[in-house]
């Protein structure tokens, strides 16, 4: 009797509901994922689904093993970054479908300041947050003072700094190709510094970026949790009007916040840009899907700043795995489906929440009547 | 001068078609950010019975086979959007933009899957249509095709069901005040499904019309390069009203495709703008028109809100 109650207070501690509901999302995301590769081909769809799973497991040498993580780790950072930047806007109420163009206005300033000015990493790194902070902060303006839906804005926004970021680009592109130049070759003192966590992974790209990445978090949880200005957005985001009523400057929260949060996702593309792991191609025609990764690892993180860490890595985790499975009959964007379908269950988690609470209530008052009764 | 009318057109219905079925869905009460994703499902659809229908069936039945193709995997992926908004009261916008993301990746790996068992050697994401294009095409050698009658026709259709019909004005009732039209007996979960299943049918339409404007191959790893998000600048443009939004498509339109052969025109090219600039310019103009004009918004007031029986 008594073990079952502590268990049943464990299962509606939010915590525990939001583990449980994220667990059930990757399960169903990879289920879906498995069944395709089943469609596609079953005789090896079991062999694909595991090496998707694995990802650098499925070498068999250590040092290789290492690399790999490594890889997976240079693009973890900036997902941390982008799902960052969704759930801090989150938290406030407005929906940052904008991180996916405020990565690539922080994408091309960084490499513009890198490539056509020549800075160290450390102003590339600010010209790259604060090109973020200013894109979210006219989808905030617009929201704050001319009633413009973020997400309109956001959108309109993300191509606007798609193209313009082509342009600003163009001049300093590899003339062999559609990328532009590596900072190696150009000017090395761009690239973030690794304090030897690259001779630790054997991985040139390895760099400060993830540690960074990893504080950044804490320090968002700290803001969100721990001051005053978090109260007053936490406040803002879950009442808007009596948050106002209270005496707090709604408007100015808006924009600070899309300011925050676009600096965020600006710092997030400097870290990808920075480590030299990929050069931008000026000639792409759509919008990098860093950002709206960052949408996913942001709600299937349960929307808490240290959770984003765990699934931002989960993300980048399958991503890198789905370049394992055999080319001959399946494709890499096996795992950009299973993504997908993760962040397509994530929208199903206050149903199961619901669902679970639903339960766990009639369970109590059977409980009750039962203990009236005897 | 021609070429330039022709894209106009055509990717004026491609707008016009997906702006009207993002206008039907926000007008019983959803939000449809994913109708991307529901154009390249609708773009597969077309694309899959183009390659595999053998051209002998005659231009009649393959125009009809092809454009029913698209309409329906368009609604069957819209009931995606339909299940998790309606059923389970999810965040659209979160739904949507997994659907966006979600078509991309599915279709990729569907094309993928074909042309890998077809033949080991081409692992492409690419579906060729020379043929079967042919079909769509009205005058012989240019870029006019019956999408273009269809489009029109489908505008007139949609501002009369909107306006004129019980149903029309029922679905509208649900996207402004859904505990209204409940209590005179309207079903809102039905009316809300029909809005997001015809925005479906229109968005799968739209997909199809887009991957066959001015080319005969597609790749699907491509999407559809932003057309949705750009249509749902046009459904707002147009103030979600059908007579707006055509006018909106066409001005977006005629800007779409300046992008593509501004080089024709002498005092375009001397002006010596990158043509990003005219890829930009229609997302500027209607972020400076929502700026001015969203204080007075027409977006009907219940959309995005997951209608619940029981609130008040």
């Amino acid at each position: 009797m008594q073990a079952d109650k502590s268990r049943e207070s464990l299962l509606r501690k939010p915590m525990v509901q939001t583990l449980l509901a994220s667990l059930i999302c990757i399960v169903l995301g990879l289920l879906v994922g498995y069944i395709a590769l089943l469609i596609i081909n079953p005789s090896g769809a079991t062999d694909a689904i595991i090496s998707v799973m694995k990802n650098f497991w499925a070498y068999s040498k250590p040092e290789k093993q290492l690399k790999n993580f490594g890889c997976t780790l240079v693009t973890t950072a900036p997902l941390i970054m982008c799902s960052l930047s969704v759930l801090f806007a989150y938290k406030v109420g407005l929906f940052n479908i904008g991180a996916a163009g405020q990565y690539v206005a922080g994408a091309g300033a960084s490499l513009y300041f890198a490539l056509a000015l020549h800075m160290p990493w450390y102003v590339c790194i600010i010209a790259a947050m604060l090109a973020g902070a200013i894109l979210g902060a006219i989808s905030g303006f617009l929201k704050a003072y001319r009633n413009v839906n973020e997400v309109i804005s956001c959108i309109m926004l993300n191509w606007i700094s798609l193209y313009l970021v082509n342009t600003l680009l163009a001049p300093v592109k590899n003339p062999t190709g559609k990328d532009t130049f590596t900072l190696a070759s150009q000017n090395p003192g761009a690239q973030l510094p690794s304090l030897g966590l690259n001779t630790l992974f054997n991985q040139k790209n390895v760099t400060i970026a993830i540690p960074l990445a990893v504080l950044i978090c804490v320090c968002i949880w700290v803001l969100l949790n721990k001051t005053r200005l978090g109260y007053e957005l936490r406040a803002t985001g879950l009442n808007k009007n009596a948050a106002k009523y209270c005496g707090m400057r709604d408007r100015y929260n808006i924009i600070l916040t899309m300011a925050i949060a676009g600096a965020l996702a600006g710092i997030g593309a400097a870290m990808l840009y920075l480590s030299d792991f990929e050069q931008w191609a000026v000639t792409q025609a759509s919008v990098p899907a860093m950002g709206f990764n960052g949408i996913a690892a942001a709600f299937l993180g349960g929307l808490n700043p240290i959770g984003a860490i765990f699934s931002s890595y989960f993300i980048q985790h399958i991503t890198r795995g789905g370049a394992n499975v055999d080319m001959n009959m399946y494709c890499a964007q096996i795992s950009d489906l299973i993504s997908s379908v993760i962040i397509y269950m994530c929208g199903f988690v206050l149903f199961m929440k619901q669902f679970m609470n639903k339960r766990l209530d009639a369970k109590t008052q059977r409980t009750k009547k039962g203990g009236s009764a005897a | 001068m021609m070429l330039l009318l022709q894209y106009t057109l055509i990717f004026t219905s491609v707008l016009m078609l997906v702006a009207l079925g993002g206008c039907f869905s926000e007008h019983s009460g959803v939000i449809n950010i994913g109708l991307e994703g529901i154009m390249v499902f609708g773009a597969l659809g077309g694309a899959l019975v183009m390659k595999y229908l053998s051209p002998g069936v005659g231009p009649f039945l393959m125009i009809v086979i092809t454009i029913c193709a698209a309409m329906l995997s368009g609604i069957l992926y819209s009931l995606l959007l339909a299940v998790a908004a309606i059923n389970f009261k999810a965040d659209q916008t979160l739904v949507g933009t997994a659907m966006n993301l979600l078509g991309t990746a599915a279709a990729t790996v569907i094309v993928k899957a074909i042309n890998t068992a077809a033949d080991s050697a081409n692992p492409s994401s690419e579906i060729m249509y020379i043929e079967a294009k042919k079909a769509f095409v009205m005058v012989e050698g240019t870029e006019f095709s019956w999408f273009m009658v269809l489009a029109f026709v489908l505008l007139i259709a949609s501002y009369i069901i909107l306006y004129k019909t019980k149903f029309g004005l029922r679905l509208m009732a649900c996207g402004e005040h859904p505990q209204a039209a409940d209590s005179v007996g309207i079903n809102v979960y039905r009316m809300r499904y029909a809005g997001v299943m015809i925005s479906g049918l229109l968005g799968g339409l739209g997909g199809l019309v887009y991957i066959t404007a001015g080319v005969s191959a597609w790749k699907f790893e491509n999407g559809v390069a932003g057309f949705g998000f750009l249509a749902l600048a046009v459904m707002i443009f147009g103030s979600w009203k059908p007579q707006r939004i055509a006018l909106a498509a066409l001005l977006f339109g005629l800007f779409r495709s300046l992008s593509n052969v501004y080089t024709g025109f002498d005092f375009l090219k001397n002006l010596n703008l990158p043509s990003t600039v005219y890829n930009m310019l229609p997302y500027i103009i209607s972020l400076l028109v929502l700026a001015f004009l969203s204080k007075n918004s027409a977006a009907p007031k219940a959309e995005g809100i997951p209608y619940d029986k029981g609130s008040r």
